[in-house]
């Protein structure tokens, strides 16, 4: 994936969430592409910001949001940097640096209780530059039967995150898995080591820059390559 | 091994030992003991050592596949114990990313291989619900989807039963466990052709409708197995040694099941009725009569009545699939998404049915052309990401799909519930006798597929 370019963004829309940039028909190059296609150039574009009024709950829970972290002293605008809604969820974008008391609101607050945290898992855009690692939290309130995603995005030279195990202990195992696949170091974990991948493997392997590997299959009179090196479309 | 090796000191203890190979550290020296030989170890640790761990597994035939329970011990007490997982990691999650939407079922239906139906269902409805087709897939594959499933629920909790049992020396259990699973696979299989990883949930509804006595044999098999059923919880309800080697045993309560995030039996033995087909109904569970099973002791004997009751609702919830199911498609009507050809079982084995494969080859080059598109490139899923859960017979299994809007998922993540539930080993067994700690694991009924994926 190259740099996006003015270009291909349409006139008049603000803020596009735009990670990469897709050219010809097919994802693997080099294998002869005679389709035709090969000039096609398009963005892969995510959903963009919401504004209120959201909708259903979603606003309830934003205003809770908002009236928690004023009462606890922080600015609810510089705190959400974005908030997402797609196909009926909602996802707010927090900056590192807010994420263990955002998350202790959630938990805390009557009218939030998130008692559940459903664990973190990891995302690589390696096309977005300074924001290359996602770090996805999943919440789950019983109580109100709700639920909310939170996302934080960190820089790939500096992934570093703090650790919700205080908060909620069970992501103990899933920042580990997240360390071990995507190599987010989350700062304040009590044991942050490898737990899928052996504790000397070098790399870390859900990333997107690191191969899958294999090997060619081979057949009679024909060789089919491995999976990632196959002839694909986008 | 001569038998002069009791009376060495742990100065000179042998190197060249095969046994009980021995090194140097700054915490003191280390044994290692592989064989059956304890009685030359332990005279020349003694009196400098009171810390020992033990490795249980990672094969051991108590740690449900490839688990590796690391165990400080006091004598017979368990002091401190950890887990060592990964041993079955198979890159699941990285592999989807190389392949098409549907090809994905393939993929996660090995994950949680006792429970394909729920892993291929939460995966299913992330990309329906990522599609926005939720609202179209057609009435008969969700009944469908129910019915597998929960038979899918009932041998589960079968293998729980029968693994747990065995590990507890119920020997008759496992027997009486694996029997009646037999019975719900023999419908898996007369329906996918398969009887595990059977890759039937697709998007957009199932691969293929039931054969034609599908159903028919279905309502027969159900008063055998509830009779069998009965057989099992008569064994080991109210049974003492059983009762001795479960209650109050391996106790977690609601605060621990809720900070270690625990779903599914164990957080229903806390007493908390929380499960996702009554709290955030999918494919339909609204409508189907059932009750949530709860117990309060917080226990191993809890959890395994739990077990024991929800096989019953299950059956419930399958004779309830069987009236409703009307005639109908099992697929989406969008033909961009759904899969073109019909399967039927020929002399050969499964395949294309012979209509589809006449159609496609003699009289439709447009049919053609699209079957041969579908199956290859696949259909798009709009970029975004989302989550989808179902209530798995082990607790809440979510599926995280993130698309770039592509023909391949960007990113797949499996929130798997024995991942998550076997985070309280610990808490269940710190404190307890090492035999505990068989009955603690077993009633987590972790399948390491589905931990380590």
């Amino acid at each position: 994936m190259s740099e996006p370019t003015a270009s291909v963004v349409p006139q008049g829309v603000e803020q596009l969430d735009i990670i990469g940039v897709r050219h010809g028909a097919f994802g693997a190059t080099g294998a002869g592409d005679t389709s035709g296609f090969g000039g096609l150039v398009e963005p892969i574009v995510l959903p963009g910001p919401a504004h209120r009024p959201f909708g259903g709950w979603f606003d309830e829970v934003s205003d809770e949001l908002e009236l928690a972290l004023r009462a606890h002293g922080l600015p609810a605008g510089e705190v959400i940097e974005k908030v997402v809604i797609h196909r009926d969820e909602i996802t707010y974008h927090v900056g590192r640096e807010h994420l263990v008391p955002f998350a202790t609101l959630l938990r805390d607050e009557p009218g939030l209780r998130f008692e559940m945290c459903l664990g973190v898992d990891g995302v690589h855009y390696p096309g977005e530059a300074g924001r290359e690692l996602h770090a996805i939290y999943h919440f789950l309130s019983i109580t109100h039967n709700r639920r909310v995603r939170v996302e934080v995005a960190v820089p790939d030279g500096d992934a570093v995150i703090p650790s919700l195990v205080a908060v909620y202990p069970t992501c103990d195992w899933h920042e580990r898995e997240t360390w071990d696949f995507f190599g987010i170091v989350f700062e304040g974990h009590p044991a942050l080591t490898r737990i899928m991948m052996p504790d000397d493997w070098p790399g870390h392997p859900q990333r997107k820059d690191y191969p899958l590997g294999g090997i060619p299959v081979e057949f009679k009179g024909g060789t089919i390559p491995p999976p990632d090196q196959r002839r694909s479309y986008h | 091994m001569s038998t002069d090796n009791v009376t060495f000191t742990s100065a000179d203890a042998p190197e060249a030992d095969s046994y009980a190979g021995s090194y140097e550290t700054t915490e003191g020296r280390i044994y290692t003991v592989s064989g059956g030989d304890w009685d030359s170890v332990l005279p020349a640790a003694e009196g400098e050592h009171d810390r020992i761990v033990v490795n249980m597994g990672p094969q051991h035939p108590s740690t449900h596949g490839v688990l590796r329970l690391i165990l400080e011990i006091d004598g017979e007490t368990v002091t401190e114990a950890r887990a060592g997982i990964g041993y079955l990691h198979t890159g699941i999650e990285k592999n989807m990313e190389f392949r098409s939407w549907v090809q994905g079922v393939t993929f996660v239906t090995r994950m949680d291989y006792l429970t394909p139906m729920f892993n291929e269902t939460a995966y299913c409805l992330a990309v329906e619900k990522a599609l926005g087709i939720t609202d179209q897939i057609p009435e008969r594959a969700n009944v469908i989807r129910v019915m597998m499933m929960e038979l899918n629920r009932i041998s589960s909790h079968l293998v729980a039963l029968a693994t747990g049992g065995m590990e507890l020396g119920a020997l008759t259990a496992m027997e009486f466990g694996f029997r009646e699973r037999e019975l719900v696979l023999d419908i898996f299989e007369m329906v996918t052709g398969l009887r595990m990883n059977s890759a039937y949930v697709r998007p957009g509804g199932v691969s293929q409708d039931l054969p034609a006595d599908g159903a028919q044999k279905i309502r027969e098999t159900i008063p055998l197995l509830r009779k069998r059923l009965k057989d099992t919880a008569d064994l080991l309800v109210d049974n003492s040694i059983w009762m001795g080697r479960t209650v109050g045993v391996g106790y977690l309560d609601l605060a621990g099941c809720m900070a270690l995030g625990i779903t599914g039996p164990c957080l229903r033995s806390t007493g908390l009725p929380h499960d996702l087909r009554k709290s955030q109904p999918y494919c339909g569970y609204e409508n189907y009569e059932f009750d949530v099973i709860t117990k309060t002791t917080a226990d191993v004997y809890g959890r395994f009545l739990i077990r024991i009751e929800e096989m019953e609702q299950s059956l419930r919830i399958v004779e309830q699939a069987l009236d409703r199911l009307a005639p109908g498609p099992v697929m989406v009507e969008d033909k961009k998404i759904a899969w073109p050809a019909q399967l039927s079982i020929g002399s050969d084995g499964q395949g294309n049915s012979l209509e589809h494969i006449k159609e496609i080859m003699s009289e439709s080059m447009e049919a053609l052309i699209h079957h041969f598109k579908l199956v290859t490139e696949g259909f798009r899923v709009p970029a975004g990401q989302v989550y989808a859960a179902v209530e798995s017979p082990k607790g809440e299994l979510g599926c995280h799909i993130v698309s770039d809007g592509g023909t391949r998922p960007y990113r797949v993540h499996f929130r798997d519930p024995s991942f998550t539930n076997l985070q309280s080993m610990a808490a269940m067994c710190e404190g307890s006798m090492i035999s505990d700690v068989i009955a603690a694991v077993a009633s987590i009924d972790p399948v390491m597929g589905g931990v380590d994926r």
